[in-house]
């Protein structure tokens, strides 16, 4: 069996439904941001900031955020699981991308709260 | 049955490593490179959120990024990341589709597998003319 240690909720099925939720999100988020280019006739820093400045627009870019990261945790965990078979390095590396990944989620929520 | 039966697999059964000579069905390629456009997006992460940090700063810092992206190199560069998102997207919602169930066949695979490659070079193609 796979040793699931790290996996996000350390049960494949779970971790395979957050990872379609969280695929789910971010393609609406993308989606969300397309439209907005093409629909904004001039997309200059006050426009920008605006955007930014709604609240639904900081809720929903935070839930893309918290879906970034949680969808990029089961992503990299099932590539480590499968490509890196030694075992200490395989942890070292997860730890280092789970601790990544909680910076850019704090600096990101920073981001969204600054506007 | 079972594990005498398993034990009989040929022994001269043929080793192939000679990589030019597999093949690798269109499908085998989508799946690799939605692999490789996650990890590429995985990897650009903190660039995006500094881009984000930026850009919503201030007006000057907005101009500066701006201006950064007006020099073909960057626009290139630019073009490289938005083509593999737009590929693991596109790639992502055959999958989650196949996933519900839709298209699982192996002739609709391929079918889906090859729409995929079309539609992700049209996309990028029109974000390459947006962006220039
Ligand atoms: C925008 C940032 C994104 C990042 C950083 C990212 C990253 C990743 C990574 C690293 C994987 C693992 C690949 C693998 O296991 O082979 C993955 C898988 C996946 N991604 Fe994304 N992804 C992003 C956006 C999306 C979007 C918008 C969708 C929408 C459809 C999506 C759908 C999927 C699906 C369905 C999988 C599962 C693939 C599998 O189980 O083999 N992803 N993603």
């Amino acid at each position: 069996m796979v040793n699931n240690a790290l996996s996000f909720t350390g049960n494949g099925l779970r971790d395979w439904i957050v990872q379609r939720i969280t695929a789910v999100i971010l393609a609406l988020y993308t989606f969300f941001m397309v439209g907005y280019f093409l629909l904004t006739p001039e997309v200059n820093f006050t426009s920008w900031q605006t955007l930014f400045a709604s609240r639904w627009v900081s809720i929903f870019t935070l839930l893309a955020l918290g879906g970034l990261i949680l969808h990029s945790w089961v992503g990299i965990w099932t590539i480590l699981t499968d490509y890196v078979k030694p075992a200490a390095l395989r942890f070292t590396i997860e730890i280092i991308v789970i601790l990544a990944l909680i910076s850019y989620f704090v600096w990101g929520i920073e981001v969204i709260w600054s506007v | 049955m079972g594990c005498g039966e398993s034990l009989t697999v040929k022994k001269n059964r043929p080793v192939n490593l000679r990589l030019t000579t597999i093949r690798f069905p269109c499908t085998a390629i989508v799946s690799i490179l939605h692999r490789a456009s996650g990890v590429i997006l995985f990897l650009f992460i903190p660039l995006l959120l500094w881009l984000l940090e930026k850009s919503l700063h201030s007006a000057a810092d907005f101009a500066a990024i701006s201006e950064c992206f007006a020099s073909p190199v960057s626009k290139l560069f630019l073009l490289g990341l938005v083509a593999a998102l737009s590929f693991h997207l596109i790639a992502g919602i055959r999958h989650l589709l196949m996933d519900i169930g839709v298209g699982e066949s192996k002739c609709a695979g391929t079918m889906s597998a090859i729409l995929v490659f079309i539609l992700s070079i049209i996309v990028i193609g029109l974000l390459g003319v947006w962006l220039w």
